[in-house]
């Protein structure tokens, strides 16, 4: 089978400028795979840096060595070393990323927060909404809310509209940063069953999930994060 | 017609090369080269005094660079060296597939005239001649950036400065230009005000699948609008990449500086 993502002997090294240069080692050795229809759960202690390889997927923190595999479009392209725009191809076309917080533009409406990555991909507005409606309907935000903007609702709330908005397109790989932290059991259960759904599609995913029975869930196979700590 | 489209977005919309100017013994800006593509939105960064402003006014032509040059690729698809443009030329650019938005609305503005003429003018300069249609779209674009229609007689001046912004944007965009420069859009306007003119901006921006090269201090500004960034610093570019990629993890030393005086939203 061949990999969607497959990452190589990454490293990451922060320098701190700001506080006479230090060089604060994030993780090297980076290596694995992840083939379509699987989900790799990252796991390890706080501040192994399993956000920061999810950043490092997403090509949103910069690689300093090693190579970022990604399928796109039927080739591969190593995102430690591409362009901006081809990063910003492949997040169009390849990777989504739902992050732990809801970056929400002031003034715009949930459908049309939840709807506007299908809209960008040349969906027309009227079908965008009508999936966005069904699936901020699953994750319980009710209809009366659909037309207001998000940045007044609770954390849970916010963080489903962000899972709706991660999940509505269609993309082969995605990353998934604590997707269910702040929900209850039901909620919970639904992303579970999104995570399934997506399986099925053959989207390759990596996960960082803290609460163990979800884990058990979702994982088809967990990659220890401490064999890529930096400070040894 | 896909495949047409593909091309378009794949060809540099302007290529930088090179750039330099000095004023005297002064550099205000040294070699900095770069291409823009069809719909990029890039941001330039930087403190007052980094060159910022002098980089817009010789990408846009406004300024002779002492050394390097700017191409653009003009709606026939024929790259030109801006420098080999004639005047007439030059403002014919500026008044069809070019904008530039003022930080000060009154320079880009007039302030005597009524708000629909400010928008139609620009229409009549590239040859629009039926009072009614003009009139129409005049207030179509008044619409589009929020300004009732109820005030498209009255002249700019007795707009407030949120207002008169957003009418600057649209005697810009009514031509539908393909690269709008903007130099600190937001820089005059209470908070609450910039939030809205973001918002706007951003919309109008996918929408029309502009291409932008903006002038701000504001990070915020540029995260919010921009696909990709240059930080400058004493006239050079010190670092570039994806919007995202610089401000959560800048290297250069000044990079850090500016990304962590900003207050985490």
């Amino acid at each position: 089978m061949t990999a969607m993502v497959d990452i190589a002997d990454a490293q990451k090294t922060f320098t701190m400028h700001l506080q006479g240069g230090i060089e604060l080692p994030v993780v090297r050795g980076v290596t694995f795979q992840v083939n379509p229809g699987e989900c790799v759960v990252l796991s390890g202690p706080s501040g192994a840096g399993k956000s920061s390889i999810l950043k490092m997927i997403f090509g949103n923190y910069r690689c300093d060595g090693g190579r970022i595999g990604i399928r796109h479009r039927g080739a591969l392209i190593d995102l430690a070393t591409a362009e901006p725009r081809q990063v910003l191809n492949v997040r169009r076309a390849t990777i989504g990323y739902v992050s732990q917080f809801l970056r929400a533009v002031p003034r715009v409406a949930t459908i049309d927060v939840v709807a506007e990555p299908l809209i960008v991909t040349g969906l027309t507005r009227g079908d965008a909404q009508a999936r966005a409606g069904e699936l901020l309907h699953r994750l319980n935000i009710p209809e009366r809310l659909w037309q207001l903007p998000p940045a007044t609702f609770s954390g849970g709330e916010q963080q489903r509209v962000n899972i709706a908005r991660g999940f509505i397109p269609d993309l082969p790989i995605l990353l998934l940063d604590e997707p269910t932290a702040s929900l209850d059991a039901a909620n919970r259960a639904v992303v579970v069953e999104l995570i399934a759904e997506k399986k099925r599609q053959g989207v390759a995913m990596v996960a960082i999930v803290h609460d163990d029975e979800i884990r058990h869930l979702i994982a088809d196979r967990i990659v220890d994060v401490t064999s890529f700590a930096a400070a040894a | 017609m896909a495949d047409q489209d593909l091309r378009d977005t794949d060809r540099p919309l302007l290529v930088a090369k090179s750039l330099s100017k000095s004023y005297g013994r002064i550099a205000a800006c040294r070699d900095v080269s770069f291409s823009l593509y069809p719909g990029e939105v890039l941001a330039i960064v930087g403190e007052s005094g980094s060159g910022k402003s002098t980089l817009l006014q010789l990408l846009s032509g406004q300024l002779a660079a002492s050394g390097g040059h700017v191409s653009y690729r003009m709606r026939d698809g024929v790259t030109r060296d801006l420098a080999t443009l004639g005047e007439a030329e030059r403002r014919f650019l500026f008044r069809t597939d070019w904008g530039f938005v003022h930080q000060d609305p009154a320079q880009g503005l007039r302030m005597a005239v009524s708000a629909g003429a400010n928008v139609g003018e620009r229409l009549m300069a590239v040859g629009w001649n039926h009072y009614g249609r003009i009139r129409d779209t005049a207030s179509d674009w008044l619409g589009r950036v929020e300004i009732d229609i109820a005030r498209i007689d009255d002249a700019p001046r007795t707009y407030s400065g949120g207002m008169r912004q957003r009418l600057q944007i649209a005697r810009n965009l009514v031509t539908e230009p393909r690269l709008v420069f903007m130099d600190e859009p937001t820089g005059g306007l209470d908070v609450s005000v910039q939030a809205r003119l973001l918002d706007l901006l951003r919309g109008l921006v996918a929408e029309l699948h502009l291409a932008v090269i903006i002038v701000t201090h504001d990070l915020v500004v540029a995260r919010l609008l921009s696909h990709r960034v240059m930080v400058m610093k004493d006239g050079r570019v010190i670092e570039t990449g994806l919007t995202d990629q610089v401000l959560d993890d800048p290297r250069e030393p000044y990079t850090q500086l500016l990304v962590s005086s900003i207050l985490p939203p």
